[in-house]
Parts: structure tokens; sequence; C-alpha cells
């Protein structure tokens, strides 16, 4: 027996669009089927991974709060991905923005500094993401370095060098020997919305990155260039768009992105530099922007759905005693159905019996 | 045993799950399909040897385990990119994120257990030899199976019939459907053949380095074989001396560590991570456009029937 | 040697009824083809006549809808590459089923099932010594010239002893002089009884070589004919369907000024076994069509890259278009300068496959044309530019939003040559204009190179089809092994001198 796959005549744009959906409930399906293998109920787990969140203001804002990290770095790598380059280290990006933003903030700790710090520790989390990123692109377009491997090898140094100004130089030295930095002055943290406490204006941020990209890809010559790099190499050349740049500008955008949600997370979140900042938003993100089909308000769309499902993690850990890593996992078969659902879209399956013809 | 004995023994052992998966990731590769997913069969193979050593109290039920899970992971990916001729890279990834889930998932019950160490083997006389003797010829089974898997693969590419259909897919696939050798059926046992490899390489780490199981035990060591594989340009000897280049390097900086140089620990222990990242780059920079990967690495192929 | 009498007249190979229906479209519409042992046998048809896939489900690559092959009087289903093999047909492929980075024995062990390593290297010597194809077993594919790859095909072939050789368009890669070996080879092979199904759309050779052929048109076999009894111009006008015009020439000597001067030209290989440019010198005046004939992979695309600034040369003075030196500028700014390119591969370097026509108009036109302002890009004035190629140019299509590879490649060319043609430049460089194009497509295309020189730019063809470059060039040079020959002339070049050179092989006369 084997799979045949028959080029559909003419995908339609509908099943196009329905694809991630219908990824998402096969992962559904699949999830419930292994939450029941564990001797779980998988209407409870339902109720607590995706009802009850949008049923409590708590966690309706709580979703914001996560969904803003993965939307800021899925916003980017939709514009390595669009251009067939692999960034998959935004996690170290994330990391390094949120390093050098904060540098800033400890810099000015008990300064009185005033309210250009937020600002500037913005910019330069940007810088630090984009710089970061920049090295995997550097790699690539000088020597020929795979940037997939470079990006991710990056990622586990972002951590060990955040891991030690935590524990090292960066850490209170009045914290009873805690492995956390002081808390930022408030001068130094990035202010809340709607009264909240938790919502910061990172949300706003992704907003406008989302915003901004819907123009960037449908509307100028950059977003064309970025079509035609990762459909045709060769007609990128023949246009004239240099694949050199185009991945270092992809990676400095990335990497730019990511850097801004890492230290809007820590300014808005944290307010003081942890060993670990992320729950691994930087590998999610990758989901979250193949499961938007790398266009910006689909990866609006998937970020919430991606951040309403940490949450049911959170809550499953506590009230179903179901590990967090299930979450893991589901991420992972997520994108698993979302690549194959893009293939069924162009094929049709066909099932080959042996030696049967047909 | 000398410290520097003991030093040489760690280093083998150290090597030998780097060796076995990126061999696997080598056959794989040089059939043209590029599976990013390694840390995850690992991470599979790594807690269903472990669990299976527990629960059934028999280490070769567990690396039969172990290696059965690195297979079906590599299954899955097969029917994904092979099935449905997704994106490698992306599926990759994906195997990687649900392999890790799921090893957390599987092991969760098993945190803390240990297991006994497995036995040495010594090799008659050349055990005996002065510093190698004790360090390369008394040591388990699976090391001295991982060199054969370096030499047997190596035969079985360059030697054998099914190996030159192996290499011919992986070239061009194009050109090997138009003479009628089955690139998908080859494709995915290639694959699956990595898989194998994989969850063996697991099986070893859980059962015989760190004797427990830990989460994300496998701490990037899948990318590290994948990497390996550039950095032997898809030949199977080059990968053994880089298994044992890098498999150094990531001892040397635990002993640099244990030894306080004064430099922090996090700084020895991006070590091997950094190392990986300059070997690339010195590997890309010199060998300019004379050894290239696989013709069709990478590439999804739909045979047009 | 054979057993059965009456086997020259009977079949060996029949093909009835065959049908290949891919979606709505039927490549192969109820064809019929018997060919007796000892025949060298003519498929003859356009670009998309439904050649290919013919020979596909012969040798067993692709299954058929409907119909059935018969081997000597018995149907059987050729399921597999293998079991054609295994009954005795075998297959030269016009793109060469080869594998660059492995050894010619390697080459030749994969395709032969179940023999020995040591056993392939004695035979592939028997082989080549005794039809004179030498070889040497330990060299590696990607260092072997085109004549040099088919001849691998062609031992490959004959190694499983055949009674049926399928040749795929194999002059296509040819000099005139390779062509010549390549037929005597032929003609030992079916004195030997061996049968050859010959692909071709190349007339003169056709009429030369066979006795019998078979006609193909949209599908269907519109004729069987003895290729020696009716004239190239009949046998064309059966394929095509429809008298197909010569093109009109222009003259020659109102050429103008030189506006494209390459001057000492050497550019390094780029890619992996790329060919390296070796002290290019070439001029194109203003109003001429200069021809630059030569085998494929000679440097042809290293040439176009260094032209077009896809490739940047040394010193910017190397290539000189009008009055600027832009070896160092890249593709847009030599397009602001008046110049026009048309790469070999319509598909991926022409145009993007899975944009529509209009999105791909942006891609050659936005550093000069209306589609981009500001950095913003107006995909409705690129559409109505494409919705301008496609009345002037004739392409067939649904409209400015199909996607480009859902074209015909004779449509798509002609909207690739019409959209760098519309913008009127100074200078057109094309490569390869009419490859794997249908003839109708190919007449249009020639005609429009021919009244852009006569309007006063300056064009250059790359081709390896001699007689399209005869058709058209004012004057002509060979590249071989990234040399470029003097240019001349056209009408003082011979086919002869030109297939000398395209070997290498100096004039006797230049010394």
């Amino acid at each position: 027996m084997r799979i045949e796959l028959v080029p559909r005549p003419a995908p339609k744009a509908w099943a196009r669009a329905l694809a991630p959906v219908a990824a998402l409930l096969v992962s559904f399906a699949i999830a419930g089927l292994v939450i029941w293998l564990l001797g779980r109920s998988p209407v409870a787990a339902f109720n607590v991974y995706l009802r009850d969140p949008l049923t409590d203001a708590w966690s309706l804002r709580e979703m914001i709060v996560k969904a803003t990290p993965l939307i800021l770095i899925a916003i980017g790598l939709s514009y390595c991905f669009r251009a067939n380059i692999w960034n998959i280290g935004a996690e170290g990006q994330f990391v390094m923005g949120a390093v050098l933003g904060s540098w800033l903030a400890l810099a000015i700790h008990e300064t009185g500094a005033g309210a250009w710090v937020i600002w500037a520790m913005m910019l330069l989390g940007i810088l630090g993401g984009a710089l970061y990123g920049l090295i995997p692109a550097m790699l690539k377009v000088r020597f020929g370095v795979s940037e997939i491997l470079t990006s991710l090898f990056l990622v586990y140094v972002a951590q060990l060098f955040l891991d030690y100004l935590a524990r090292g130089p960066w850490r209170d030295p009045r914290g009873f020997n805690f492995p956390q930095s002081v808390t930022f002055d408030a001068a130094a943290t990035l202010p809340t919305l709607f009264g909240t406490g938790r919502v910061h204006l990172g949300a706003v941020f992704a907003l406008i990155a989302v915003l901004v990209t819907v123009v960037v890809l449908g509307k100028t010559l950059f977003g064309y260039r970025l079509r035609v790099s990762g459909e045709a190499p060769r007609a990128a050349r023949f246009a004239g768009f240099s694949q050199g740049r185009t991945t270092l500008l992809v990676f400095a955008i990335s990497g730019g992105l990511a850097g801004l949600a890492g230290i809007a997370e820590v300014s808005g979140q944290i307010r003081q530099i942890i060993p670990t900042i992320s729950p691994g938003y930087g590998f999610t993100a990758i989901t979250v922007a193949f499961l938007g089909r790398l266009n910006p308000l689909g990866i609006l769309a998937a970020g919430l759905v991606m951040a309403l499902i940490l949450i049911g993690g959170e809550n499953a850990q506590i009230m179903l005693r179901l590990p967090l890593d299930l979450t893991v996992a589901f991420q992972g078969l997520v994108l698993l159905c979302v690549l194959s659902a893009d293939a069924l879209v162009t094929y049709r399956i066909r099932i080959v019996t042996a030696g049967a013809h047909a | 045993m000398t410290t520097f004995e003991a030093i040489l023994f760690t280093i083998v052992t150290a090597s030998t799950p780097l060796l076995i998966a990126a061999i696997g990731e080598l056959v794989a590769e040089r059939a043209g399909v590029l599976n990013l997913g390694v840390e995850g069969m690992m991470a599979m193979g790594a807690v269903s040897a472990f669990a299976g050593a527990i629960v059934f109290d028999s280490t070769l039920i567990g690396i039969a385990l172990g290696m059965i899970a690195g297979a079906l992971m590599a299954a899955l990916f097969g029917l994904v990119v092979l099935g449905f001729a997704a994106n490698q890279v992306g599926a990759g990834l994906a195997l990687t994120i649900l392999g890790l889930g799921l090893s957390g998932l599987i092991g969760a019950p098993f945190v803390g257990a240990r297991r006994d160490p497995i036995a040495r083997f010594e090799i008659p006389y050349l055990s005996d030899l002065p510093i190698i003797g004790r360090a390369v010829f008394s040591q388990d089974l699976f090391v001295y199976f991982s060199i054969l898997l370096v030499v047997a693969v190596a035969f079985f590419l360059m030697r054998t019939r099914p190996g030159l259909t192996l290499r011919s897919v992986g070239e061009n696939h194009a050109s090997a459907h138009s003479l009628g050798l089955p690139v998908l059926k080859v494709r995915f046992l290639a694959v699956v053949f990595g898989g194998v490899c994989a969850g063996l390489a697991g099986a070893y780490l859980s059962l015989v380095y760190t004797r427990f199981w830990a989460p994300n035990m496998t701490a990037g060591r899948g990318w590290i074989a994948v990497a390996l594989v550039v950095f032997a340009a898809w030949r199977p000897g080059w990968a053994l001396v880089g298994a044992y280049i890098f498999g150094a390097a990531t001892v040397l900086q635990l002993h640099a560590q244990a030894a306080q140089f004064g430099l922090p620990s996090q700084f020895l222990s991006a070590v091997p991570y950094l190392a990986t990242i300059i070997a690339l780059v010195i590997l890309s920079a010199r060998r300019g456009t004379v050894i290239g990967a696989p013709g069709s690495l990478g590439l999804p192929f739909v045979p047009e029937r | 040697m054979r057993d059965d009498p009456q086997a020259n007249d009977a079949p060996l190979v029949e093909l009835l009824g065959i049908s290949k229906r891919y979606g709505n479209l039927l490549a192969n519409d109820g064809i019929d083809l018997r060919i007796a042992p000892g025949e060298i046998h003519a498929l003859l048809g356009e670009n998309g006549a439904g050649k290919s896939t013919l020979v596909k489900i012969l040798y067993g690559v692709i299954e058929p809808s409907a119909g059935e092959v018969r081997w000597r009087g018995t149907p059987v289903e050729i399921s597999s590459p293998k079991v054609a093999r295994s009954l005795g047909i075998g297959m030269v492929f016009q793109h060469f089923s080869l594998f660059e980075e492995m050894t010619v024995a390697e080459n030749v062990a994969v395709a032969l099932d179940g023999a020995g390593f040591g056993e392939v290297r004695e035979r592939l010597a028997e082989v080549s010594n005794g039809y004179g194809l030498a070889l040497e077993p330990d060299r590696h594919v990607w260092t072997l010239s085109a004549g040099e790859r088919q001849r691998i095909e062609i031992v490959r072939c004959l190694l499983q002893d055949p009674q049926l050789i399928v040749l795929d368009e194999p002059t296509s890669v040819l000099s005139p002089q390779e062509s010549e070996k390549l037929f005597d080879t032929l003609g030992r092979l079916a004195g030997e009884g061996r049968a050859i199904l010959y692909i071709s759309h190349k007339l003169e050779e056709v009429r030369r070589l066979c006795r019998s052929a078979t006609v193909l048109r949209g599908g269907k076999v519109v004729a069987t004919i003895d290729p020696k009894a009716k004239s190239a111009r009949e046998i064309a006008a059966l394929m095509v369907g429809a008298e197909v015009g010569d093109v009109r020439p222009h003259a020659t000597d109102d050429a103008g000024e030189i506006f494209l001067q390459i001057q000492n030209l050497s550019l390094p290989s780029e890619v992996v076994h790329g060919r390296a440019l070796h002290d290019i010198d070439l001029a194109v005046r203003a109003g001429e069509v200069v021809g630059i004939a030569g085998i494929a992979g000679n440097g042809q695309g290293e040439l176009f890259a260094a032209i077009s600034g896809e490739r940047l040369s040394a010193d910017a003075g190397q290539i000189v278009m009008g009055d600027r030196a832009v070896g160092r500028l890249g593709i847009d700014a030599r397009r602001k300068l008046g110049a026009a390119f048309v790469p070999e591969e319509r598909l991926g370097h022409a145009a993007v496959p899975g944009h529509g026509l209009g999105d791909n108009v942006v891609l050659s036109h936005h550093a000069v044309g209306e589609t981009v302002r500001a950095g913003f890009v107006s995909f409705d004035r690129a559409r109505r530019v494409a919705a301008d190629i496609i009345r002037d140019f004739d392409v067939r299509t649904p409209g400015t939003n199909a996607q480009a590879r859902k074209l015909s490649g004779g449509n798509l060319q002609k909207f690739v040559v019409g959209r760098e043609i519309l913008r009127s430049p100074k200078l057109l460089v094309v490569d390869q204009p009419t490859w794997g194009v249908d003839a109708g497509a190919a007449r249009l295309i020639r005609q429009a190179l021919i009244d852009l020189a006569s309007s006063g730019a300056a064009v250059l063809v790359i081709s390896q089809d001699l007689d399209e470059l005869f058709a058209i060039a004012d004057r002509l040079a060979v590249i071989h092994e990234g040399r470029i020959s003097v240019t001349r002339p056209a009408r003082e070049w011979t086919r002869e001198a030109v297939g000398l050179e395209m070997m290498g092989v100096e004039p006797s006369d230049a010394h």
C-alpha cells in the first residue's frame, strides 16, 4: 500500500483559509484521545482548556498577556518564513532583547531618571534582538552556514548568558542570594492598560506590528520581494533583489520584534531579571506563525488561540493534574497538522493498494 | 584508573550517543530527507527506554522500546513529509517540539528513578594497552556497536547496491524516479533507520550515560547530531571524528567547570554550542563549493504517475 | 540470430488506444503505434504534442489512463521502468537521468537490476569498446560534456541488451558532428535487429534516419508516414496543423553604434561544477541581432548572468552599455540604462511559478516602469501592463491573474519576451528564446526579436538551436567551455564551421 498525491487542478481559496482550522480540530481530537488514554476525561479537559478561560475576565486578560509576545515574535518570523529563511532562534533574540533593555533599567536604578527610560529600553530591546538575529544572518550570507542550526544554538547561548547575569553581576545584593535582580523602577516599567495591572503596552505594540505588516506584505515592494524570494530565489535575483540583503533584513526585523517582545515582557510583566524569562515563547511562536498561515491577521488569531491553550494548560495542571508537557506536545502536533493540511489543499490523496492500477 | 584515563573514558561515553544519532541522520540525509526532529526522537527514545527498563526491569527491553519509539516518531515524520509532501524543516521542528512534550508526559512518573550501570566488556589484550586500553577497550557494548555502525553504514553506502540506490535517490530524485527507483519507499526506510538510531542514542543517554531520566535531558544533543552531519560532509568516517571532537568539548568543559578556572560555569556550558557554530563556519568557509549536500536534500518529491 | 523467421514483419511493440488524462487535459488521446524489429521509427510532434508522455508510458514511468501495450503480440502491463527493462525496452532520456556526483560506473550500475559491481565494470568496458563509445568508468559525471553524458545513457541502455531503444530528442544537446556519430551508432543497432523509437522535432534528421514516422498533434496521431516520401514542409504542416511561415529577415547594413561592449570578461565559476568565463570579447550594435551558438552547459547561463548584472564583474569597464561602464552595477541599474533580459528558464527564473501574470510584471518592471511608486506596488497598474502584453503578443491565458505555471511553455515564453519588449529596450539579451516552445510561438518570438532590432535596438540571442540562429542573427559567435569565438557575419559561417567551434576544434586556417 502506498499514498499517492494527485495535484488538484485549482486549489480553492476557502480550503486554504480553512486548512488551519481543520488542522486545529484534528489536533484537538488527537489530544483528546491522549488525555483519555491518560485516564482523564476529555470533556473535562475541553472545559478547562478551552471553555473556562473564555468565560472569566481574569483569564481573558491573561490570554492577551500571553498572546502579546507570541504575536510579536510570530509576526517577525512571518517575514523570515515568507522569504523561506529559517530563523528558529527567536527565543534567543527574545532573551537578548530583554537583556540589553534591562541593562538600562538596572543602570538607572534609583537615579530618578525620567519617562524617557522606558522608551529607550524598548529601542535597546529591539536593537539587542536585531543584533543577535544578525549573527546567524551574517554567518549565512558571508560563509553559507545553515541559519537553522546557528540560530538554534544561539538560543542555548543566550539562555546561559541570561542565567549568568541573573546569578552573577546583576543579582540583587540584598536579595538573600536569590538569582534575581532588583525590581525595576517605575520609570523602567511598561505602563499597563485598562487599569488591569497585567495587560501592558506590549499588546498595543503587537497590534501595531500586525497592522503595519498587513500593509508591508500586501502593498509594498518589500513585501513583494519576500514573496518572490521565498517562492523562486532565482527570480528574485532576476528582479534585482539581493538574497543576502533579504536575509539580513528579515533576520533584523524578526530579531528586533522578538527583542521588543522580550523587553516588553520583562519591563511589563516580570519587572526584574530572573534566570528564565520565557516559557518557550520563541518556539511556540513558530507554531503560531504557521497556524496563522504567515498572514498577519491569521497570526493575530492564532496567537490568541495558542495563548488560550497555554492558559488552559496551566489550569489543567492544577485542576486535572495534567502535566504542562501536554501543552508542549500539543504545539508540535498542531504544527505537524498545519503543515500536512497545507499539502492536502494542494493535493488530493489517493491510497493505492499493492499492484492495483487506477 | 588515572584521572586522564577517566576523562578519556567519559569522552568516549559522551561521544557515543552523538555518533549513533548522527549516523542515523546521515543516512536519512543521504537519501535526501532533512529530519530536524532528531532531538525529539532522541528524547522519546530516552524516556521510552528508561520507562521500559524500569517497568519490565530489563535493560534489553528498554533499549528495544527506545528504538521502537524513535522509529515510530520517524514514521510519523515520514508520513507527513513523504506522504503529504509537507515542508521538511517545519515538520522536523514540529517533531522536536512534539517529542520533547510527549517525553515529558511519558516520563513524569519516572523522574527520580535510577538504573544500575550496565555491564562493560573488556576486550582481551586490547584493554591492557596503556592509557587507551581502559578508556576505549573496556567500554559497554554500545560503544563497540557505534563503531561497528559507522563501518557498516560506510560499507553499505559505498559498496552495496541498496546503498547505491539510496545515494541515487538523495542525489537526484527525478533521475532516480525515471529509472524506476522507488524514491519514496527508500526515503521512508532511511528516515525510519534514522529514527531507530536516534531512539538508540536516547536509550544510551538515559540507561547508560546518566542512568536516570529528566525532562529535556537531551539538551540539544539531537541538534548537535544534525550539525555533525554537515560537519562530516555527509561521510560516516568524518561523523565519527566529529562526534569525538564534540564529545571531548562537552566533557572537557565539565571538567573545567569542576576545576574552577574562575570562568563562570555558564560560559563553559556554552562551549559545545559555540564550538559547533565555529566548526560550521570554518568548514563552510574553507569548503567553498567543492563538497555539497546531497542534491535533492530537503526537497519534497511528488512522483508523477 | 532469431528463431522466428517472421520477426521482421510481426511488430515488436504495439500501442493500442493509449490515453493519458491530467485533470481536464488529454495529453495522449487514443494513440496507436507499432514498431517492428530493426525499424527506426520516428515519433514527430511539436512541443506539447504528447511525445514525452507517450514514451514515459512506454517506459513505465507513468501509467496510462486507458489503452493497451503489446510486446511481441502479448498484452503487457509496464508498471515500472524495471518491468520495461526486463521486457527489453531501453531509454535514453532527453534531460539525462544521470547523477552528477556519482561515477560513470555507478551511474550505469544503478539501472542494471541485480548485476554485481565488478560485472558491471567488465560489461561497461565491453560494450563501450564494442560500439566505439569511449567512457572512463571512474570519472564523475559532472566533469563530462553533454555528448559524453549521452554516451553513458546509451551504454547503460545497451548493457541491458534491449530490443527496443527509445531516444528522446537525442541531438538537442549535440554538435552537428556528434549527431553524425550518433546516427552511425543507431544505424548499427538497427542492423542488429533492434528497434529504435526516435523522438524529435528536427525534420531533416528524421528524413535521413527513418523510414516510418508517427506524427502527433494535440495528443492524437494525425498521420503515419514515410518521412522520405514527404518534404520537410509537408511534415511540418502535419505537425503544426497549419503553415507556419518563415520569419522576415531585416537588412543588416543599417546597424548603428555599438551599444553593448564586453571586453576581457573573465568570471570564476560561482556554483558547484559551474563554468568559468574566460576573456570574453563581444560587441552588439544598435539595430542588429547577434547570435551566440553553443552546446548547453558551455557557459551560456554564466554569460547571461554577467551581462544582465545578476553577477557583477571584477571591473566596471568589462561591460559597457551605451557610454556607461556597468560591470559593477546590478541588474536594476542596467535596466534603467535601457537594457532588458530574458533568461533561459521560464519558470522560477523569468517568472515566479505561483504568481499571477500581473504580479510577474513587477519582477522586471519595478525599477523602471510605473508599477512601483515610493516603495508601494500598484498591482492594478501591473495587471494593466500584463493585459497589454497578453494582447500584443497573443498570449493565450484565462486572464492577468492566471498563475505563470498554468500557462503552456509557448504562451509563457511569449509573455516573458513580451514583458521586456514592451518596455522598448535599447538592448535585449535573450537566453534560449524558443527552447521547448511550439512552432507558432517560436515564429512570433523570432519575428519580434527581428522587429526589435529593426526598430534600432541591439539584440543578443544565446541559443542552442542553429536553425534559429541562422534564421535571425546578423552576426554569429560560438561559445565553448566559457570562451567565445570571434564574431562574424552569419553568412560567412557554415554549419560545419559552427559545429567545430561548438566542440572547441580550432578551424585549420586559424593558425
